[in-house]
């Protein structure tokens, strides 16, 4: 009698570590196949120019002496740190503005529960389905009315269209999943609806707030095709397309600059997926788990 | 503290009537439940005295104040909630507070006043933790804490024990009884649980429908409930119904159940029925008025007893409840530990007709 339960205990733990074991060797070479081009930014960064054009040398590794020239080029000599200013700013101001946009529509929209309401969710997420390759033309024509082209402002005005339906979506969920009594209690604790949406609201979505900010982040750190078609000027260009368009001469590619400044540019969303990641991960799966 | 007062009170739901006309008069200090099935109304009253519910017509006043159109806020209530309702993200000492520090009261007092209610209610040492933290009876001690410290004119609770588990809901009924008397707080509590309804209120509101079917005090509702619906409704298990005939026989005004005893009537209650004679009525028994023949403590002398084949037994320890045929009904009693019956057996049981309600099938009213 007490030999099946062993044997099936004994089969279970064994099914355990072979799943463990199929689950690493996955991981492995997901991790080897993503990791990769960063590997390669990075190793090539740091080699000199000669090396990188020496068709016989080894790709993967450094051979001819490691050197930070082309970062300090970039830091120094180029217009780079104009690039991370002005990226900075369009990316600050944009989430500025895509959350405090996005939370007010989002509680109204989960909430208020005015005439319309369960449209105008829908409508603002299908929003988000227009892909910004067909909006980027009636919006070039917006923009040059009011005289933004060429300036950075062209991209706070524009990236929001973006940012907010998404963010708006993912908020109306989260809020959506916050229990009703909870409202009901503050009312009665005397709380007016900002009151609510500030002191209630917002901490306990703290986790959508933060899955929303990192999208918005995301979005106007790395958009390409709005800075490319909007901005001519080096002075008032943004990371993405600044690096491309002062490291590539013609046909000439600088790949050890382009490499550095990729690299750098894509620093401070790393670092700040790596201190936000649970958050994220607990924002857009919330209403997987909450009733 | 203030009385309460509804008045002709109606709530309709697109075109679904939910309440439909309530009256009622709470005075200072009284604890009333209102107690019914589960859609009958009745959190929605409350929830429309909270302000949670707009009013579709009628009044409600608390004290001297109509307070229709007045908010939530404003209206000097607190309210428990079923699901507990804190706020996940504060401490027990910020969900008590939350309210007071909105209202704007002075630091210290609001310190004094959760330490004031966390003594009360026994969670001083809980006053740090997070809600997470907490197991449910804490919980809902701290939603009770949060009423208290704003020191409101009308508690509120709506179904605050059902979240609980059967133990730890008598423990709390004891509490919130404790916490009744020491405020004297005018409380309107909601529930579908007749047992809080009858250890809880100074007086029962039975609701069925969307109206007040009798409001009175426990004993009242128990024992002289004034429809069907009540005496059905109060009572567990509940109280036995089946056809009868009022007769005379013998001199006696008799009560013959159907394929059953002939129950003689005390003669106040031969007096208002005699005139249904010779028609079908509907006899309502409570299971603890059909005893085991050898009962000692059931007022023997006045039992009718009655040959009955037991269906269903269920020993519950210091009581046994017996399901047996009567005809086509199914019929429940309550007897002593000392006998033990079992399933499928022939025995005598006896009917108890001291305490017998006759029902009027037209109108479904006590008679």
């Amino acid at each position: 009698m007490t030999a099946v339960p062993v044997t099936s205990a004994t089969s279970l733990r064994a099914n355990r570590r072979w799943a463990l074991i199929a689950a690493y060797a996955c991981l492995g070479i997901f991790v080897v196949f993503f990791l990769f081009p960063p590997y390669y930014m990075l190793v090539t960064s740091l080699k000199t120019n000669a090396e990188i054009a020496e068709l016989a040398s080894n790709p993967w590794i450094v051979t001819d002496g490691v050197t930070f020239g082309h970062y300090k080029h970039l830091l120094t000599e180029s217009s780079f740190p104009r690039f991370f200013l002005n990226t900075t700013i369009v990316t600050v101001v944009v989430v500025a503005i895509t959350m405090v946009i996005s939370v007010l529509a989002a509680y109204s929209l989960a909430r208020l529960r005015f005439w319309g309401s369960g449209v105008l969710a829908t409508g603002v997420f299908l929003t988000y389905l227009v892909p910004d390759t067909l909006l980027f033309i009636p919006l070039f024509k917006i923009v040059g009315w009011l005289g933004l082209l060429d300036t950075y402002w062209s991209l706070i005005l524009v990236y929001p269209t973006l940012t907010v339906p998404f963010c708006t979506w993912i908020m109306i969920g989260y809020f959506g999943s916050i229990p009703r009594e909870l409202d009901e209690a503050a009312l009665i604790d005397g709380a007016n609806h900002l009151q609510m949406l500030l002191k209630v609201f917002i901490p306990v979505a703290l986790p959508g707030l933060i899955a929303a900010t990192i999208f918005a982040f995301t979005v106007a750190w790395a958009n390409f095709l709005y800075p490319l078609a909007y901005i001519y000027s080096e002075s008032e260009m943004v990371l993405t397309v600044g690096t491309v368009t002062t490291l590539i001469k013609g046909d000439v590619f600088h790949w050890g600059g382009l490499m550095a400044g990729a690299l750098l540019a894509a620093a401070p969303p790393v670092i700040l997926y790596a201190f936000l990641m649970d958050y994220y991960i607990a924002g857009l799966t919330s209403g997987a788990t909450k009733g | 503290m203030a009385d309460v007062t509804l008045q002709n009170l109606v709530k309709t739901f697109d075109t679904v009537e939910a309440v439909r006309g309530i009256d009622l008069q709470i005075p200072n200090n009284e604890f009333v439940v209102l107690v019914g099935p589960s859609g009958c109304g009745k959190s929605t009253v409350l929830r429309m005295i909270a302000g949670l519910e707009d009013i579709t017509s009628g009044d409600i006043r608390i004290g001297d104040l109509r307070v229709n159109d007045v908010p939530p806020k404003d209206r000097n209530i607190a309210m428990v909630f079923q699901n507990y309702a804190l706020y996940p993200h504060m401490t027990v000492e910020q969900n008590m507070s939350f309210g007071l520090r909105l209202r704007k009261v002075a630091k210290a007092e609001i310190r004094g006043k959760v330490q004031r209610a966390a003594d009360i209610l026994g969670i001083a040492e809980l006053l740090g933790r997070r809600p997470r933290e907490l197991s449910g009876g804490q919980r809902q001690r701290v939603a009770m804490g949060r009423a208290i410290v704003r020191d409101p004119q009308v508690f509120l609770f709506d179904e605050p024990l059902s979240n609980l588990d059967a133990k730890l809901r008598g423990q709390m009924r004891i509490e919130i009884q404790r916490l009744h008397q020491q405020l004297r707080t005018t409380t309107i509590y909601v529930t579908h649980d007749q047992v809080e309804a009858m250890t809880l209120a100074d007086r029962v509101v039975v609701m069925n429908a969307g109206r007040i079917e009798q409001a009175g005090t426990p004993d009242e509702v128990y024992h002289q409930p004034r429809t069907r619906f009540v005496a059905g409704f109060m009572g567990s298990p509940a109280m036995n119904f089946l056809n009868c005939q009022v007769t005379e026989e013998n001199g006696h005004t008799v009560a013959r159940l159907a394929d059953g005893p002939a129950l003689p009537l005390p003669a106040e209650q031969a007096a208002r029925v005699r005139s249904y004679a010779g028609r079908t009525l509907v006899a309502g028994l409570r299971p603890e008025n059909i005893r085991e023949a050898a009962s000692h403590d059931g007022g023997n002398s006045s039992g009718i007893p009655h040959d009955v084949s037991i269906d269903i037994v269920e020993p519950l320890g210091r009581e046994t409840i017996v399901y047996f045929r009567l005809g086509d009904s199914t019929l429940c009693a309550r007897v002593g530990t000392e006998v033990h019956p079992r399933a499928g057996e022939q025995t005598s049981l006896v009917f108890h007709p001291d305490r017998l309600h006759l029902i009027d099938p037209e109108t479904d009213l006590v008679l």
